[in-house]
Order: structure tokens, then sequence, then C-alpha cells
């Protein structure tokens, strides 16, 4: 290698490293490294090898668990006490395709299965330096470990499972900047959030984007995924973090991991993933960190956000006539007057999990808010879905489960759950939710559920006092 | 999936006389809950084909049919050439459209206009869309309500349809894929012509990130 390299960017090192060939239009072949597959997107990729009688390419680089429609109240029928047949045949369908072919799966019942992205990193199976796709849009979280992650329709699962490789164009880098420090209270989901507030659900699109500065240096390995998560939900199919100290001792030691001199060598090609000094970005988004206030939405987008001591928009002063129109129309869906105060807005029902918050530091951060306190009446049914078999143990080891029980919480076994509500977790129409999620569209909760989504701190402290409240307050009163 | 190959054959012709028939009359969403990617056949238009709501996993033959629904016509049975409007395959990306189509028997679909995706997805799955002018689409809508019966033979070879009276109709269609079409090649099929090239790759990676591959771990 010679001094006179271009500077690169984190994503122009892993598409690069991966790429196996480029044509002239930017058509590429790209190697992937890791697919994991779930029970929804995986069928028709199965029957289609089947159909043409082929073999994975390497069956060693798939990993399958099942998340969706999984139940989690009682696993103690296993596979067939799930209710809805579509959901069952699902179920047994992935476990028959992983048997078939050969694939690592970690089914119903053990310890190990849980949502798909919290699996992943959990067991060691993502690493940092990998092309890694799913099925399911939010694979962007697997990027916070500095891997290249990002979803994939069920035709291109078959053909990564038949090829180990996607043909791609290259996407355009963008920067997203968050300096300064965050306050107390305030934590990655309002990170992420607020950047999609700035930036919108359309801003990222066609973009990799890369999440830097001093507030992502300072965050969690799990924070980072957190904030990875979204970046779909701000338009880009991939978010990503540089690796560093953190990224390598969360690594450490996790089943899947390599070991011993092959650790050593992967940690030493594992420092080089950062975008080099002078890299250049497409695009630039600069945040001060330090005036991020704890987020909720109040609309049928992610965009439709704001800090929770602000109010219910009103479309009539909003200029643009196209946004006017789709916040009316949002407000209407939510059951929401302008110029309400965010804390005014109360809760029916509380959901701490999902893909985006159901890891055990939220799990722990949601425990401390509700410590000692109670879920208020008004409050139908507040939930805890952590994220796998792992964290639920882990949970249950800290005591963390007895917190949430005492409170008044319901404590769930892992899953996507009410993430989607393809399993039998639904929000009733009507009814507003304070959710940990990443998605608040129109019955994606449940046919005409409201869905507001917070940090699980947030979602705590709407738990206990039954509507929308800062979290901070809430500390204060703790501490005074 | 592999593909047939597109050898030349006769098509009978069943005509669909709406313009913008977007992919959920094609397959409503119900269906989209399947673990499979054939069987849809017998749900195709369902809506429009069945008096009853359809349901996946309902036998399909005990169905009261719409009578006059033009694919439950006796005289378009076996039809593998199906004549359309503008703007057909508008709406969801689904690729169980161009999958229901396949599966019912549809290889060619005629008209004047396509949805972007849709015509991709085709493709992809064996279906060979045909855009012809909208004046010469009316004239087949019209031969083929004259003619019980009425085929075209398809010959994709030479680009073009030959009517029962031997008179042709010349088409264009992407060289690439007419390519993939002749000789049964889907995506896969086409990535793995570069399997050389993949393999290579693989075993220089192999070097570089040995702890990638299992039969490397020292676990
Ligand atoms: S938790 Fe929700 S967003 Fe995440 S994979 Fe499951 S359904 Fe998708």
């Amino acid at each position: 290698m010679t001094e006179t390299t271009t500077p690169q960017t984190l994503y122009d090192k892993l598409w690069q490293s991966h790429r196996i060939r480029e044509d002239a239009d930017g058509t590429a072949l790209i190697y992937i490294d890791r697919q994991l597959l779930h029970e929804v997107t995986s069928p028709q990729a199965f029957e289609g090898l089947r159909l043409a009688g082929r073999k994975p390419w390497r069956v060693d680089a798939n990993v399958a668990t099942c998340d969706h429609n999984v139940p989690t109240t009682s696993l103690e029928g296993g596979v067939s006490s799930i209710v809805d047949p579509v959901s069952r045949i699902q179920v047994q369908t992935l476990d028959r395709n992983a048997a078939e072919f050969g694939i690592l799966e970690f089914p119903m019942g053990d310890p190990r299965q849980g949502i798909v992205h919290v699996v992943g990193p959990e067991e060691g199976i993502t690493l940092p330096g990998m092309t890694l796709v799913c099925g399911d849009s939010h694979t962007a979280t697997h990027g916070a470990l500095g891997a290249l992650a990002h979803g994939v329709g069920t035709s291109e699962v078959e053909h990564v499972l038949a090829t180990q490789c996607l043909i791609q164009k290259k996407m355009k880098n963008m920067l997203v900047k968050v300096d300064g420090q965050l306050a107390p209270g305030v934590t990655p989901k309002d990170v992420i959030l607020a950047v999609i507030g700035q930036i919108g659900t359309a801003g990222g699109n066609g973009y990799a984007i890369e999440f830097g500065g001093q507030v992502f240096r300072d965050m969690t390995v799990e924070g980072r995924m957190t904030v990875c998560n979204m970046a779909i939900e701000a338009g880009a199919r991939v978010g990503l973090v540089a690796v560093d100290d953190k990224t390598i001792e969360y690594v450490k030691g996790r089943p899947y991991a390599p070991k011993g001199e092959l650790w050593e060598q992967a940690v030493e090609s594992w420092q080089s993933l950062v975008s080099d000094e002078g890299a250049v970005f497409d695009k630039v988004v600069e945040i001060d960190g330090s005036a991020i206030e704890p987020q909720v939405s109040w609309g049928t987008s992610p965009e439709m956000v704001g800090p929770i001591n602000g109010c219910v928009p009103d479309p009539d002063k909003q200029a643009d006539s196209v946004k006017a129109e789709s916040i009316r129309h949002a407000l209407q869906y939510m059951g929401l007057t302008p110029g309400t105060p965010f804390v005014d807005i109360g809760v029916d029902y509380i959901f701490i999990g999902s893909c985006t918050n159901s890891r055990i530091e939220d799990l722990r951060a949601a425990a401390e808010v509700v410590k000692g306190r109670k879920v208020a009446d008004s409050v139908e049914l507040a939930m805890v879905v952590p994220g796998s078999g792992l964290v639920k143990q882990q949970a249950e080891a800290e005591g963390l489960d007895r917190i949430f029980l005492d409170a008044g919480f319901e404590w769930r076994n892992p899953g996507c759950s009410m993430c989607l509500a393809m399993n039998a977790d639904k929000l009733p129409a009507g009814k507003h939710c304070a959710s940990t999620s990443n998605r608040n569209f129109e019955g994606r909760q449940g046919a005409g559920g409201r869905t507001h989504l917070v940090s699980p701190e947030m979602a705590a402290a709407a738990a206990v006092a039954g509507r929308f409240v800062d979290v901070r307050t809430m500390m204060q009163e703790a501490s005074a | 999936m592999s593909l047939q190959k597109f050898t030349k054959f006769d098509a009978l012709v069943a005509p669909m006389d709406r313009a913008n028939v977007d992919t959920d009359a094609i397959i409503p969403k119900q269906f989209l809950k399947s673990i499979k990617r054939t069987g849809f056949g017998p749900n195709l238009f369902d809506e429009w084909r069945y008096e009853d709501v359809g349901q996946p996993g309902v036998d399909n033959s005990q169905r009261p049919l719409k009578k006059d629904f033009v694919l439950n016509q006796p005289r378009y049975q076996g039809a593998r050439l199906l004549l359309a409007r503008e703007n057909f395959g508008c709406g969801s990306s689904r690729e169980h459209a161009p999958w229901a189509l396949k599966d019912y028997g549809f290889d060619v679909i005629v008209a004047p206009s396509f949805a972007d995706i849709f015509f991709n997805n085709s493709f992809k799955n064996g279906i060979l869309p045909i855009v012809l002018p909208a004046e010469t689409v009316e004239q087949l809508f019209q031969a083929v309500y004259a003619q019980e019966g009425y085929s075209l033979t398809v010959d994709l070879e030479n680009q073009q349809l030959v009517q029962p009276d031997g008179t042709t109709i010349a088409f264009d269609v992407d060289s690439f894929r007419k390519h993939c079409l002749l000789n049964g090649l889907d995506d896969i099929a086409l990535t793995l012509q570069q399997s050389d090239e993949i393999k290579a790759f693989e075993a220089d990676y192999r070097q570089r990130a040995p702890w990638l591959f299992a039969d490397n771990a020292s676990v």
C-alpha cells in the first residue's frame, strides 16, 4: 500500500473490501459474510432453492431464529401452541428449512432465540468489518459494530443463499455528526428521533449514514445499536459507527466471536474500521447534542416528533400545504388537537421492547425509573418484552423482572411482539401507546392503534404518570 | 429459481380489458402471508374471479365463480398470453404478482405500458412482458373478441408475434433480458456464471479474514 491513497470513509472501506467486481455503470457484485434469517421473509427463498435444486453456497454463513410471529405469553406448548395457523406454519417452516439445509437455528424454546437484530450482536455472530444482510429493514442495527449491514428482499435472500453475493450499486456517504454532551435523562433513542425530526424520513435516501462525533464516541455499543437501528426511519438502508475500543470490548468473548490467535488477527484488522482523516462525505449534518431533549412522537411518521416540553403542532401555521395536510391527517388519526402540550396526552398502553430498545441496558434504564413506583391505574396494559431469551435471563438475574412486576408491568417472553403485532400482542383501536419501537405508522401496532415513539426511560415514566412526562422531572423528584 | 427456456410456442390469448390493473387486484394482500412462491395461480385476480372473499388455505375449487369474469369463460381456458391495457402491474412491489400470473399459466403479457417494478419482476420470474403501441393492442383486442381460439405464436428469438393469418408484429426486448429468457437464466443463474470469480475472491478473502470462516474457527 502506498502513502498517497485518498482518504476513505468507513463505508468506502467496507464496500471496497467486499467488492468482487464492479461494472462501468456502477453495478457491482458484493460478497456477503453473514445472512440472518427469520420466519417471515425466508420461506419463498428456501422454496426457490428447492425448486431449482440448488444448495446454499456456504451453509456456515447463515443463522436463523424466529421472532415476528412468536407468542410472548406462555412458551410451554412450543411451536404448536401458536394459535394463528399462518403464524404457526411460518415458524414451523423455518425450523424445517433450517434442518433440511443444515443451517444453525435458535428455535422457540432455545434461550438464545429472540429478535434477530438482538441475537446477532449478542452471540458474536455480527462482527466488525462484515457485510451482513437479513430480509428485514432494521438490519441497519448491526452497523453499530462497524459492519456493513442492510435489509434485503426475499429474492435477494435467495440470491445470497445460493451465491453468497448481492448485485448492488454503491450508496452515497452521509455523516451525521452530533457533538457535545447529552444531558442526563437524554438517551440514544432521543438522539436518533431528534436526527430524524431534523432531516426527515427521506433525508437519508440513497445514503449510508455514519454517525460520528462526541455523542456517539461516548455512547455504549448497545446505544449505538438503537441509533443505527433507526437509520432506516431516516431513509438510509445503512447506519454505521466507527470501531473503537468499546466495540472490541463488546465483541470479546461472545460465543461466535473469534478466539485465540484469530481474535488477535481480527482485532488488528478491525482497528482500521474508521473513516480516514479528511475523508469526503457527500453530505454532512451537524447537530448540537447538548441541546437535545427527551423526544416523543405525536404523528404517524417517525419525523413527526418533538421535545417532551413542546406541543402538538398546528397545521394551519404550516406554510407548506402538503405538510399541513399530512399533519392534519396524522392528528385526525392520532385523535390529537393542535396546541395540546405533549405532557397532557394520556397513555393507555406501554410497550417496552423491539429491536430498537429491548437490550439489557434498555431494561435497566426503564427499571431504574419504575423502581418503587406503580403503573398508573389508567394504564390498561404495560408490558416489557426482552429482545432475546438471554436478555430475559440476565434481567431476571439482576432482579429487574421483580421491579417491573411489582410496579404492575407484565414480564413477557422474547420476540417482536407489539412492535408490529404479527403475533397476538395488538394495540386496540383508539388507544395511545408509549412505545420504545421504531415505527408509528397507522395500524402498525394494531388497526387504529395510536403509537408514540419514546425512549425506555420515557415509556417507564409515562407508565407511572399515566401520561407523557419529562423523565428528568421524575428523576429529580427521586433524588430530592 | 431456475427458469424454463423460452422456446417458440403458440399461445392462446386472453383479454384483460382494463387499464391500471394493480398488483392488489392481481393477487390480494391476504395471500402474501403464504410461505410459498408457487400455488398462487388459483387466487390470481381473486376478487374479480370469485363471488366470495378468498382466504389462504381454502379449497378454491369449491368456491362460486363469477361467470362473467373473462378468465372464467370456457373459450379462454389454457391461455398463455394475457392481453392487457396501459400501466399493467401498478401498485406495490410484491413479487407475488408475477408468481401468481406464472403459476396460473401466463408466460407472456402484452400491453401498451407496464409499471416499472412489475416489468422487471416479470423477467425475473420467466414472464415476457411485451410493450406494443396502443393501436396495435386495440387491434389485437378486436381480433381476440372476433375469433374464438385466437392464438399468437410467440417467437422471442426473432422478436415477433405471428398472427393466425401469418402476418407478424415485431417487438422490442432488452438484449440481456432476451438472452436470459432464451437460456432459462434467472438472476441467480447469472451470478453463478461468475462462480470462478467468486471463488477466487473467497480464497483471497479467507487469507485476509480467516475468522469469518467457521472451519477456521479455533473453537
Ligand atoms: S422488533 Fe419490530 S422492527 Fe424489529 S425486527 Fe421485529 S418487527 Fe421488525
